[in-house]
């Protein structure tokens, strides 16, 4: 290759490709690669773009059913909602960059999360996130807290896309590893939806967007390595965003898709311009050939290499039917967007890529898709944390002292002072905000609604992988059926530390396990996702964490439930087992200062007759009021629904044989609280019995207190500054 | 009545406007491009929220210099009512239609909640079908909702009596407490001297959904809708 330097073994190195990988690339090409063709190789074998260690395991989750349109490997996965519409999903990670430079990290994942939703013909409707803090006392935890809710805010308020639910955590094992996971969920119509694969000969390959830069050159390589002291010195692969290119984009690409102009499609993410033209090109069994100097550049005097691995934002690229480039091209000037042909698809199988009338690099595509390396890594069964020993655990001197500290540790305070700096109403169809369940957004101009959640516990992963992997699913799931909705599918974004640590592969091995299961037995398919591997810093590796989001449809959302009280004298009812299990718990970890014991088990088919017996009571109106019990336990749940409501609720525990501070902490799975109308709780009681659901009588809505028989009552005021002061104050740098 | 929409590049709030009008006028509005020189013989004249050229520069500073704007600015002097939403209230201090400024949140963060308004003038076609006084809840979502103007500009305001929207406690009154992004006077929404250009920084399209955000802000378009019949 033209002007190409030798490749020595220690540029091999700092591409991170192993000595036996980069036997493969010179075994494929016949010849030492050259420099761009390193590069291209070693983007497109990164554990980000290439899912070398994960794919083995992937391959054992549930992906099909009914509602199912498309499944993983797309930008996005897709479900049927009906009347020819669909809703079209994924989350992705964000990790790295936002603990390198938190507001643009967590912005451009933002973006990159709407571009995968949208360049398959959807409108996006809404974003959730997922995020992962390390301890409040860490010295950077606030500032990452704050740099982080601000990019996303910045970027999904410009573009007008709602944020509208998510979850936020703080544990130490974060401290050099933040997770920022964002999900976008978009609607589209089924005839009108575009996939990647191109197709043809000499059809041309256009490029729409922002210009290229240097920035975010070897985005994918670094998101595929661990961090240690010098990770700073990576600030200049992080992508910066610009969400005003992204609202033209995203109203340039849904205009030219109404016309018959688009043969394939595929956002610029990780990788840049060389994933969108391989992916591209690979599915749709063809060559590509691209002209780097058609390429719009920001810059003089880019390199092959530094324009194929360049991670600009904002960016698509499109095979067009041939003859419709004018009136494409008219669009996209309109929005003041960046057109051009930069090449066209060939019989040739390969990548071909030329600069300056040189010929840069010359690859097999197969070798860089489907053929990349898959390993199956070596892993041990993980050790499992050993089950409480309960009565080592006392009992506090009062319930209600005991969850008003509970309410307002980090854990369980309210996120209000992040969800505010979040557009949740833009659009106009947001009928279930954030605070609740799952949130809920109403289908554009119909009475339909999409029920959505975010949803994993770290600690439960740690002590127990595949009771972890199970539980995240379960607890999706559950959140979206208290709304009503019917759950769909699910996407997932499966964060875990150093794959070539046989440990962690384990954790991976065992979570995704226990997804697998809990997904077949609840018919909740995962339909797209993401691997973020090598979450460590100097050898630590994060908590495994397989954040789970979730979609669910609701045929009409008059008929939803949230979790507010609704009236004094309502009944309050536990549907689900007791209370009786503190390993693990937020109270032990609280109140005690523990995190030991083993997670609470998931009984899948308890968990699916206890949720499909909730979605029936509130189908028929049987109930007004629904929360599932998850973090906190049970009296965690009622407090939340109390507040929600500002009415109060006089409850008592009646299971003699648990003490009551278990039953009212207790994590166990697949229970929700409900509040049942006056004169109703007899018909919901029977009911439950006749299914076989585990029922009990809690108590009664009413009042401004909340009381447990036997205690002094608090003030639901009180319980509501303890819950609302620790954020406002922990950012205002009030306390660690 | 029939009404046009303003559509920038960054708009993101001109689909919800055109859906509130729609429904309360029974049919859509003209929707208007900015690059356009043309106004459509409308009785109003909307210009929706949004982040026009990505508030690059300053919020609405770009926008109040397309072709369009000279159309609206015209049309806005000659009568015609023009409501500034969010980012069309930055548009119309930035056009100069109204005085002042919008500054960036005294939190400096960008805030999205529920106020509590109070309306201080029914003497508007926007405000005419309100009550006196009435108390009002609206979603506000802007990072830079913070009215600035002089004291002598404020005190011509108040004087006379253009403050249209105040932000207030829930018993409506002016208290630091119920002031989200440091406005002077607690002031949410002005009106010109004519009483025709409105810019508020709450969205009232956002407010006529029993299902999503209240229906405080259906007075609004309902009132237009009467008096531009």
């Amino acid at each position: 290759m033209t002007g190409s330097p030798q490749i020595t073994m220690e540029m091999v190195r700092q591409h991170g490709l192993s000595d036996d990988e980069y036997g493969f690339v010179t075994n494929t090409l016949g010849r030492e690669p050259s420099l761009t063709e390193l590069g291209i190789f070693s983007v497109m074998w990164s554990e980000h773009c290439s899912y070398k260690s994960s794919k083995v395991w992937l391959k054992t989750l549930p992906t099909a059913g009914p509602q199912v349109i498309c499944g993983p490997g797309e930008n996005a996965g897709i479900v049927d909602i009906g009347d020819g519409q669909c809703a079209i999903f994924k989350m992705e990670s964000h990790n790295h960059p936002s603990y390198i430079e938190p507001y643009q990290g967590a912005a451009t994942g933002v973006g990159g999360i709407m571009r995968d939703v949208f360049t398959m013909g959807a409108r996006p409707v809404a974003n959730l996130n997922a995020l992962r803090f390390g301890a409040p006392e860490h010295p950077k935890t606030r500032h990452l807290v704050a740099g982080v809710v601000a990019g996303i805010g910045g970027y999904g308020n410009c573009v007008g896309i709602p944020t509208v639910g998510g979850e936020v955590g703080f544990d130490a094992a974060y401290n050099g590893n933040i997770l920022v996971n964002a999900m976008c969920v978009g609607v589209a119509s089924t005839d009108k939806i575009f996939y990647a694969a191109a197709s043809g000969v000499g059809n041309p390959v256009v490029y729409v967007g922002s210009k290229t830069g240097r920035d975010g050159i070897h985005g994918a390589t670094m998101a595929s390595a661990e961090f240690d002291d010098a990770t700073d010195e990576k600030r200049p692969t992080v992508q910066v965003g610009d969400p005003f290119t992204e609202k033209l984009l995203l109203e340039a690409c849904l205009e030219l898709m109404e016309e018959d102009a688009i043969i394939g499609i595929q956002d610029m993410g990780a990788a840049g311009l060389t994933s969108s033209s391989v992916e591209m090109a690979d599915k749709g069994g063809v060559g590509i050939a691209l002209d780097l100097d058609k390429v719009p550049q920001r810059e003089i005097g880019m390199t092959a290499y530094e324009m194929m691995l360049s991670e600009s934002q904002e960016r698509m690229l499109m095979v067009l039917r041939p003859g419709r480039e004018v009136d494409a091209a008219a669009i996209f000037e309109k929005w003041g967007l960046d057109f051009a042909v930069i090449g066209k698809t060939t019989d040739t199988g390969r990548l071909v890529v030329h600069h300056n009338g040189d010929l840069k690099a010359d690859i097999p595509l197969h070798a860089l898709g489907d053929g990349a390396p898959e390993y199956d890594r070596p892993w041990v069964e993980p050790k499992l944390a050993q089950a409480l020993n309960i009565d080592t655990v006392p009992p506090p001197d009062s319930l209600l002292g005991a969850l008003e500290t509970m309410m307002g540790a980090p854990d369980l305070a309210s996120r209000a002072w992040i969800w505010s700096q979040y557009d949740r109403t833009i659009g106009g169809d947001t009928v279930s905000p954030p605070g609740g369940d799952a949130a809920v957004v109403r289908v554009h101009g119909t009475a339909k609604g999409l029920a959505m959640s975010v949803d994993v516990t770290p600690r439960y992963c740690f002590a127990d992988p595949r009771e972890g992997g199970k539980q995240a699913v379960a607890e999706c799931w559950r959140n979206i059926t208290a709304t009503g909705a019917l759950p769909l599918a699910l996407t997932d974004c499966l964060n875990f530390g150093n794959p070539e640590r046989p440990q962690i592969m384990g954790q991976f091995a065992a979570a995704v396990t226990g997804m697998g299961e809990a997904a077949r037995a609840l018919a909740f398919p995962v339909v797209s996702g993401n691997v973020s591997l090598y979450n460590e810093t100097n050898g630590e590796a994060i908590l495994p964490t397989p954040s789970i989001g979730g979609v669910g449809l609701l045929t009409d959302i008059a008929m939803r439930c949230d979790i507010a009280l609704k009236s004094d004298g309502d009944t309050l009812i536990l549907i689900g087992p007791d209370g009786s299990h503190l390993g693990c718990s937020l109270y032990l970890k609280i109140i005690e200062g523990r995190g030991d014991g083993a997670p609470p088990r998931v009984d899948l088919h308890g968990e699916k007759i206890a949720g499909d017996f909730i979605r029936i009571l509130i189908g028929e109106g049987a109930v007004n009021a629904v929360h599932d019990i998850s973090d906190g336990g049970l009296l965690v749940a009622v407090a939340e629904m109390a507040l929600a409501g500002n009415i109060g609720a006089d409850i008592r525990f009646t299971n003699k044989e648990i003490a009551s501070f278990i039953q009212a902490f207790g994590e166990d799975q697949g229970r929700y609280v409900v509040g049942v109308p006056d004169g109703g709780a007899h018909k919901v009681l029977a009911a439950a019995r006749a299914v076989g659901v585990p029922v009990r009588l809690l108590g009664l809505a009413g009042g401004t207190e909340l009381k447990v028989t036997g205690e002094m009552p608090i003030s639901l005021q009180g319980l509501r500054d303890a819950h609302q002061t620790w954020l406002p104050d922990y950012m205002a740098g009030a306390q660690a | 009545m029939k009404a046009a929409v303003i559509v920038f590049p960054g708009s993101n709030c001109d689909r919800d406007a055109a859906d509130a009008l729609t429904w309360v006028t029974g049919r859509p509005p003209a929707m208007v491009w900015h690059t356009s020189n043309e106004l459509p013989n409308v009785d109003l004249i909307v210009i929706p929220g949004g982040f026009t050229h990505g508030d690059y520069l300053r919020v609405g500073a770009m926008a109040a210099t397309a072709p369009i704007m000279g159309e609206v600015f015209r049309a806005g002097i000659r009568g015609v009512p023009v409501l500034g939403i969010c980012n069309g209230f930055q548009i119309l201090c930035e056009t100069r239609l109204l005085p002042g400024a919008l500054m960036r949140n005294a939190s400096l963060n960008f805030i999205c909640r529920e106020v509590n308004l109070k309306i201080e003038t029914t003497a508007t076609p926007f405000t005419r079908s309100y009550p006196d006084g009435a108390l009002v809840r609206l979603p506000i979502a802007h990072h830079d909702g913070n009215f600035f103007a002089d004291e002598e500009t404020l005190n011509r305001l108040e004087g006379e009596g253009r403050v249209v929207f105040r932000y207030v406690d829930k018993a409506g009154k002016r208290v630091p407490a119920a002031n989200p992004n440091g406005s002077r006077n607690n002031i949410a929404g002005i009106a010109n001297a004519a009483g025709n250009v409105l810019g508020l920084m709450p969205h009232p399209e956002r407010a006529i959904d029993p299902a999503t955000g209240g229906t405080d802000g259906t007075a609004l378009f309902a009132g237009l809708h009467e008096a531009l019949r």
